[in-house]
C-alpha cells in the first residue's frame, strides 16, 4: 500500500510536470514565454517501482544521492512535493530557492544529498558520505541510485572499488533504463552488464525485475540488511524501462515502437493495481492527483527569488560580483 | 623548519583541534611524495589519514561527499596536473554544491595540488594552473612561498568553509624559513619591499625571484606577494600602484590569460596606469635544459621587464 501510495504520488508529479514544461526548451525552438517549467526535464515515468521500493526501506537519517532523473528518489525519500514543484517552477520557495531547478533538487533535511546534472558524478559523493558515517560511527547507511550509463564511466569503477576497499555502507541502486539518452546501451557497453561488473570489484549484489515494486522491495530489503550487519558495500541492478524520452521534449522516436509498446503493458503501477482492490488503488491515485494539483497551484502562485539572491550561497570568502 | 614541515604542521595542528579534519589521497600514510603529511597517520590512525587508490576523481568526489556529511577534508592531489583527472568533482561538484542546493550544504574542504615548473619533468608535471580555479566562482585560491605563509594559510584554508584549492610550489618543499605563530587571513596580500617606481605583484616561487631582481634593479620597485589568487587583495595591490604609477605583475605561468591579466586590467581600469605582464610563454614545458629554460621566468628575466618598464 505504501508502494503503491509513493509510486502514484511520483506518476502524479511526473505528469504534471512534463505538462507544465511544454515548450520549456529553447533548443527545439520554443520562445520559454508560456513554459511554467523552464529547460529539460528527465522524467522517470515508467522507473517508479525502483525509487518506492528501495526508499520504503531507508530511514529519515539514512543519505541519498540521486540522477538528473531524480524526482522520484526525492519524494521516495520523503521530500516534500509541493516544494519540489516549486523548484521546478523556479520559485523562491523551492528546495533551492531557485537556483538549482530538476537537475540539482536536493533536501538535506531528509538525507537527500542532491540530484546531479552529471552522469555518475554522486557515485563518488555517496562513497565520500558514507566514508564520514564510517569515520563518525554513525548508523546510516548511503542509498546511491545511477543509470545504466553511469556504469561506462570512470568514477563507477573508482567508487566502487573504493566503497569496497573501505568496507562502507553504500547501497548502489543501477536504475537500468536501458537507454544512455538516445542511445542503447547495451549496444554500447561490453561484457556481462552492471551486475558482472559490481561482481568483479567484490561488491555482491542482485538483479531484479525493477518494474516489480515488490520484488524490488524485497531485495532491498535483504541487501541493506547485509549493509547495516557490516557486510560492506552491495548492488542492486534494478531492471526497467524510460517510458518517455531522454528529456521531456523528446519523443523517443529512435526507438523501435513495438519494444515501446511491450513496454507500456509491462507499467509498474498497472502490476500494483492488479494485486489491490481497485477501489483502493483508484482512492489513492485520485489522492496523489488532488495533492500535485495544490502544488501546481502553489508553485504557480508563488514569488520568484529576488535578482539580488543570485548572488548569495557562492562563497564566504571572495563572494560577490567583482565586476 | 621547511616549507613542506610547515604545511605538515599546520595540518597536524589542524587535526588536533578540530577532529572533522581529515586527509585523504594517494601515499598520505607513508607521509605523502614531499613529506607534507609526515608522521600524521602514526599520530591519527588510519581512519583520519586515509590512503586511498589511483582514483583523483573518487579521491574528489569522495571529499565532496564527507564534506556535505560534515567533516572537513584535506585533499591530496598530488600535484596540479593530476588534478585534471577530477576537474569534474572541482568544478561541478565542490565549486558548485552549495550554490545549486540553494544553500542546503557546505563543501568545506582543501585540495592540495601543487604547481610550478618541476626541473626535469616536463609538460604533464610543470603547470600552473591557478587561473583555471580562479575563473570558478565558488573556489578560494591560495598561493604561498614561504613556510611561514604555508602553515598560517593551510591553517586558514582549514577552518575556511568554502572549498579551497591550496597551490603549494613543487620545487619550494626543501626551503627554510622561520615559522611563527602569527595568523594568515585568506585574501590577504603583503607587501615584501617597499618601493616607489613600480609595483611588481606576483606569487608562489616567483616571489623570491622577484625580490632578487628588485634589489638589483634600475629603479625602486615595491614587491607584493599576492599570497591568495581569490578573493585577491584589490586594496594593496591598487594603493600600491596608485602610488607608484606603474603595475608589473610576474607569474610562472602562461602569460596568455593568465591570472596576471585579470589584476593588470583591475588596475589600468581602475587607475589608468601602465600595466605590464611577464609569464611564460605559451608551449608546453619541454624536458631537455635549453627548452626548459624558455619556460622559466628568472631573476633575469624579471630584472630586464622591471629596467624596460621603469625607464618609460
Amino acid at each position: 500500500m505504501a508502494l503503491y501510495h509513493t509510486m502514484a504520488r511520483i506518476r502524479a508529479f511526473e505528469n504534471a510536470a512534463e505538462e507544465a514544461s511544454k515548450g520549456g526548451v529553447a533548443a527545439f525552438g520554443a520562445s520559454l514565454a508560456q513554459a511554467k517549467v523552464r529547460g529539460p526535464l528527465h522524467l522517470s515515468t515508467g522507473q517508479e517501482a525502483i525509487a518506492a521500493g528501495v526508499c520504503l526501506n531507508l530511514e529519515k537519517s539514512d543519505y541519498l544521492t540521486s540522477t538528473h532523473r531524480g524526482h522520484g528518489h526525492t519524494l521516495a525519500k520523503g521530500a516534500s512535493m509541493e516544494r519540489m514543484m516549486c523548484e521546478l517552477f523556479g520559485k523562491a520557495a523551492g528546495f533551492n530557492g531557485g537556483k538549482g531547478g530538476s537537475m540539482h533538487i536536493a533536501d538535506f533535511s531528509v538525507g537527500m544529498l542532491g540530484a546531479n546534472g552529471v552522469v555518475a558524478a554522486g557515485i563518488p559523493i555517496a562513497v565520500g558520505a558514507a566514508h564520514a558515517v564510517k569515520i563518525r560511527k554513525e548508523a546510516r547507511i548511503v542509498a546511491c541510485f545511477f543509470g545504466d550509463g553511469a556504469v561506462n564511466r570512470g568514477p563507477f569503477l573508482e567508487g566502487l572499488n573504493w566503497a569496497k576497499v573501505h568496507e562502507l555502507g553504500v547501497l548502489f541502486v543501477c536504475e537500468d533504463n536501458r537507454w544512455s539518452a538516445t542511445t542503447a546501451t547495451g549496444t554500447m557497453t561490453a561484457g556481462d552488464g552492471a551486475l558482472a561488473r559490481a561482481r568483479a570489484i567484490g561488491v555482491p549484489g542482485e538483479a531484479v525485475d525493477g518494474n516489480d515494486a515488490l520484488a524490488v522491495d524485497l531485495a532491498s530489503r535483504e541487501l541493506l540488511q547485509r549493509i547495516r550487519s557490516g557486510q560492506g558495500p552491495q548492488f542492486l541492478h534494478a531492471i526497467t524501462y524510460r517510458f518517455k524520452g531522454h528529456v521531456s521534449v523528446d519523443p523517443g522516436a529512435y526507438r523501435d515502437g513495438e519494444e515501446v509498446s511491450r513496454a507500456l503493458e509491462n507499467d509498474p503501477l498497472k502490476s500494483m493495481e492488479a494485486k489491490m482492490d481497485e477501489g483502493e488503488a483508484a482512492a489513492i491515485r485520485r489522492e496523489a492527483e488532488t495533492e500535485v494539483q495544490k502544488a501546481l497551484e502553489a508553485a504557480a502562485a508563488a514569488p520568484w527569488p529576488e535578482s539580488k539572491s543570485a548572488y548569495t550561497e557562492v562563497q564566504d570568502a571572495g563572494g560577490g560580483l567583482w565586476r | 623548519m621547511t616549507y613542506a614541515e610547515a604545511a605538515c604542521d599546520g595540518v597536524r595542528r589542524a587535526m588536533q583541534a578540530d577532529e572533522r579534519v581529515v586527509v585523504l589521497g594517494e601515499d598520505v600514510g607513508r607521509g605523502g611524495i614531499f613529506q607534507q603529511y609526515r608522521g600524521l597517520q602514526q599520530e591519527f590512525g588510519a581512519a583520519r589519514v586515509i590512503d586511498t587508490p589511483i582514483s583523483e576523481s573518487t579521491i574528489m568526489g569522495a571529499a565532496v561527499g564527507m564534506a556535505l556529511a560534515g567533516l572537513k577534508p584535506v585533499v591530496e592531489m598530488r600535484v596540479v596536473d593530476f588534478a585534471l583527472c577530477a576537474m569534474d568533482e572541482i568544478v561541478n561538484q565542490a565549486a558548485k554544491a552549495r550554490y545549486m542546493f540553494g544553500g542546503q550544504g557546505r563543501v568545506s574542504l582543501v585540495a592540495r595540488m601543487p604547481v610550478g615548473l618541476w626541473s626535469g619533468s616536463a609538460a604533464q608535471h610543470s603547470q600552473s594552473l591557478e587561473a583555471w580555479f580562479a575563473h570558478v566562482p565558488g573556489l578560494v585560491v591560495v598561493a604561498p612561498s614561504s613556510p611561514q605563509d604555508n602553515r598560517a594559510l593551510l591553517e586558514a584554508s582549514i577552518a575556511c568553509v568554502d572549498p579551497v584549492v591550496y597551490l603549494e610550489h613543487k620545487e619550494l618543499w626543501g626551503l627554510q624559513g622561520e615559522v611563527h605563530p602569527e595568523k594568515c587571513p585568506i585574501g590577504k596580500a603583503t607587501v615584501l619591499r617597499t618601493g616607489k617606481d613600480i609595483t611588481l605583484v606576483t606569487w608562489s616561487r616567483t616571489v623570491h625571484d622577484a625580490l632578487a631582481a628588485a634589489a638589483e634593479a634600475d629603479c625602486s620597485v615595491e614587491v607584493i606577494d599576492l599570497r591568495t589568487l581569490w578573493p585577491w587583495d584589490r586594496e594593496t595591490v591598487l594603493a600600491s600602484a596608485r602610488r607608484t604609477g606603474r603595475l608589473l605583475v610576474v607569474h610562472e605561468a602562461v602569460q596568455a590569460a593568465g591570472f596576471g591579466a585579470e589584476i593588470a586590467a583591475t588596475v589600468a581600469e581602475a587607475l589608468a596606469v601602465p600595466v605590464r605582464r611577464l609569464g611564460a610563454p605559451r608551449v608546453p614545458v619541454g624536458y631537455s635544459p635549453p627548452l626548459e629554460d624558455e619556460s622559466r621566468v628568472t631573476a633575469a628575466r624579471i630584472l630586464a621587464a622591471v629596467n624596460a618598464f621603469g625607464q618609460l
